[in-house]
């Protein structure tokens, strides 16, 4: 029988088969933690006397609350030293590998793993955390779960599932020069809606996605979870193969060929039906960036915020007049005229060597408009390295902008980097939802070309933006 | 996990969508370490406006909330369905829900009640006209009343079995382990594990 991707990688992992209601025995391969959404889960096994059943298959890194500067200092704020430290004490209580402040392989959790050759195709990985989807650009089966959940995994290295439903998402045509592959994700999300994913699995395909890096598809599956699917996945083909190849994890000799020919098996058959399938053409694309409170609220570039009062549907027309107050818009405001006071470049959406080099690139010889800040934080501690070893930093530098260490930082207000009340960013993250960077701030979601093209100018801008 | 089968408490009306979960509890109530506490951060930034439905007598004591479609969207943080619970939600109505949310619901004990929009509709009028309606979700029957309104809700067969007999997932789980160890044994061998690698 044909099937898509999703569904061999699946029953490739299904234990048992659940019978009526009853849910599929879904077995993991990859389990990550960080400090926010375990402490509860280790909790629960020592309440229930249980053992972490696979520590082999698990690995832990500190990401949400570290601080991005003085990382040799305690952390300051003593709640998020506690949860810390918990993570440590609870890494070292069950065997769990676990990448600490300030150790080369620390950073964001989902950057951390792929470059570990941790992530390959044809896997099944979790984490406590939404934006596991990231790992689906390898072709594996990769989604975020709440922390009942990650005590499940811990307990059993299973979850029980129902199968997803299938969704294509067809991009084809060509990027034009200056379009990513967050401006390809922005607009999947404003076609799709926040909710257009919902009990799917993406499965991103086409001219345009087989075109991209690895890390350029990283990004795309990374926000398909603000669509509302759980995972995106991609089909690995060389380019996969070619990234995995020598990572610290990826198998070798004898193991690699036989690895690469079930990686060769995984793709949609050319018959195979999806339950949904949607359509973008890769040539009409431009910048996108984001004007309201949800990912959905997304417009090119070059358009203006839209009115309220001309969106039909009530709910939406309700949320965008939300959304404007929050953001502090007015209707038909050119969106290339909103002024920004900070510019954040990171992120497990864009945090990676490819997203910093295409923003210093944009940013050489040029300096950050003043009253604008910049910070540039790199999504790993090897991501940092090696920007420092091609001199990305003192470009940054340079360019007026703060070069900080790795972590989640200003993607979410769980750590000093914050927005202040009404302070403005364009953000290379994944979210805008009200209050996401600090109580009170506004974001605009954009591609690290926008974030470092904005920074210059201080207006939401291109890099075309600047030759002007 | 306990048991579920009816309950009638104040009905909360929140007319909005996309209730995302940044908004259900920021980032920065998710530091705790223990299980228990999380009320103070729900709805934190709506909390701070005194004309937020939670903030007028009698929505505050209210158990049973109605929201808009696109419920507890984002994050995946189990701290929304956490604070919902410890401020004392033991429902949430909405005519759609994000998939996380929903299963982590599931699995505290938070029944997510999917009704038809235009019955979400009626259930914000009746409970903004009439403040402290008592509202009961029937989880044997499915449905969602209060007065003379019966809105049927959704939830899956198995999710609902579960709350019914307060059952513990890994304890489900683990009746299977046999059959767990035996795909284990059945496993690729060069498939990566976290073991630190050896220098070379």
């Amino acid at each position: 029988m044909s099937r898509t991707l999703a569904e061999k990688v699946w029953e490739a992992h299904v234990v048992r088969h659940g019978s009526g209601a009853e849910p599929d025995l879904l077995y993991i391969d990859l389990h990550l933690l960080h400090e926010v959404t375990s402490p509860q889960a280790f909790d629960g096994l020592r309440l229930a006397n249980r053992k972490l059943r696979r520590p082999d298959l698990t690995i832990a890194t500190e990401d949400h609350n570290v601080p991005t500067v003085d990382i040799d200092k305690p952390i300051a704020d003593p709640v998020s030293r506690l949860q810390v430290e918990t993570l440590r004490r609870n890494c070292a209580e069950f065997g769990v590998r676990l990448h600490p402040m300030g150790d080369l392989e620390q950073g964001i959790v989902h950057v951390v793993g792929p470059q570990l050759g941790l992530t390959q195709p044809g896997m099944t990985v979790v984490c406590g955390d939404s934006h596991t989807s990231t790992h689906g650009a390898f072709g594996a089966l990769a989604f975020g779960i709440g922390t009942s959940e990650v005590e499940h995994v811990m307990a059993t290295q299973t979850l029980p599932l129902r199968p997803f439903k299938t969704m294509a998402i067809n991009v084809d045509g060509a990027l034009q020069p200056g379009v990513t592959a967050k401006d390809i994700i922005l607009a999947v999300i404003a076609k799709i809606g926040t909710g257009g994913g919902q009990g799917y699995v993406l499965e991103y395909r086409g001219r345009a996605i087989e075109n991209l890096s690895m890390e350029a598809r990283m990004t795309v599956c990374n926000m398909s979870i603000e669509a509302g699917a759980r995972a995106g996945m991609i089909a690995p083909d060389e380019t996969t193969f070619d990234y995995i190849k020598g990572r610290p994890h990826a198998p070798s000799g004898a193991d690699w060929d036989a690895a690469v020919a079930y990686w060769k098996t995984l793709r949609t058959d050319d018959d195979a039906t999806f339950d949904a399938e949607v359509h973008i053409d890769a040539d009409e694309l431009t910048p996108f960036v984001t004007w309201g409170t949800n990912p959905g609220q997304g417009l090119p570039l070059g358009a203006s915020i839209p009115d309220p009062e001309q969106i039909a549907d009530e709910n939406e027309r309700v949320a965008a007049e939300k959304a404007l107050s929050y953001m502090g818009l007015e209707p038909g405001t050119p969106l290339r005229d909103i002024r920004v006071d900070t510019v954040f470049l990171g992120s497990c959406t864009n945090g990676r060597i490819e997203d910093l080099r295409a923003a210093a690139d944009v940013l050489k010889g040029k300096h950050v408009a003043s009253g604008v800040r910049m910070l540039v934080v790199p999504g790993s501690m090897r991501v940092r390295k090696q920007a420092e070893e091609e001199g990305l930093d003192k470009v940054f530098l340079d360019a007026g902008a703060e070069w900080r260490q790795a972590g989640c930082s200003m993607c979410l207000g769980m750590n000093p980097d914050q927005l202040a009340p009404g302070e403005r960013s364009a953000s290379t993250s994944n979210r805008n939802f009200e209050g996401r960077q600090g109580k009170g701030g506004r974001t605009h979601l954009v591609s690290p070309l926008v974030a470092a093209a904005t920074a210059v100018r201080g207006t939401l801008s291109a890099p075309a933006d600047l030759e002007n | 996990m306990e048991a579920f089968t009816t309950h009638t408490g104040v009905g909360v009306p929140l007319r909005r969508s996309n209730v995302d979960t940044d908004q259900i509890i920021p980032a920065v109530y998710l530091k705790r370490v223990t299980r228990s506490g999380f009320e103070d951060g729900l709805f934190a930034a709506w909390r701070g406006d005194e004309h937020f439905v939670l903030n007028q007598e009698p929505f505050k004591a209210g158990s049973v909330l109605v929201a808009g479609p696109d419920f507890g969207t984002g994050s995946s943080r189990e701290h929304a369905v956490w604070a919902l619970m410890d401020y004392g939600f033991r429902v949430v109505v909405s005519s759609r829900f994000a998939d996380i949310f929903r299963g982590n619901s599931g699995k505290q004990g938070l029944v997510a009640a999917q009704c038809s929009q235009s019955d979400v509709e009626l259930l914000w009028k009746l409970l903004e006209s009439e403040p402290g309606t008592p509202v009961t979700v029937d989880l044997t029957d499915k449905t969602v009343r209060a007065k003379d309104l019966v809105a049927p809700f959704e939830i899956d067969d198995y999710t609902r079995w579960r709350l019914l007999e307060g059952l513990d997932d890994i304890a489900l789980t683990l009746r299977h382990e046999a059959e767990i160890s035996a795909f284990e044994g059945d496993r690729q061998t060069w498939l990566p594990t976290t073991d630190p690698l050896q220098a070379v």
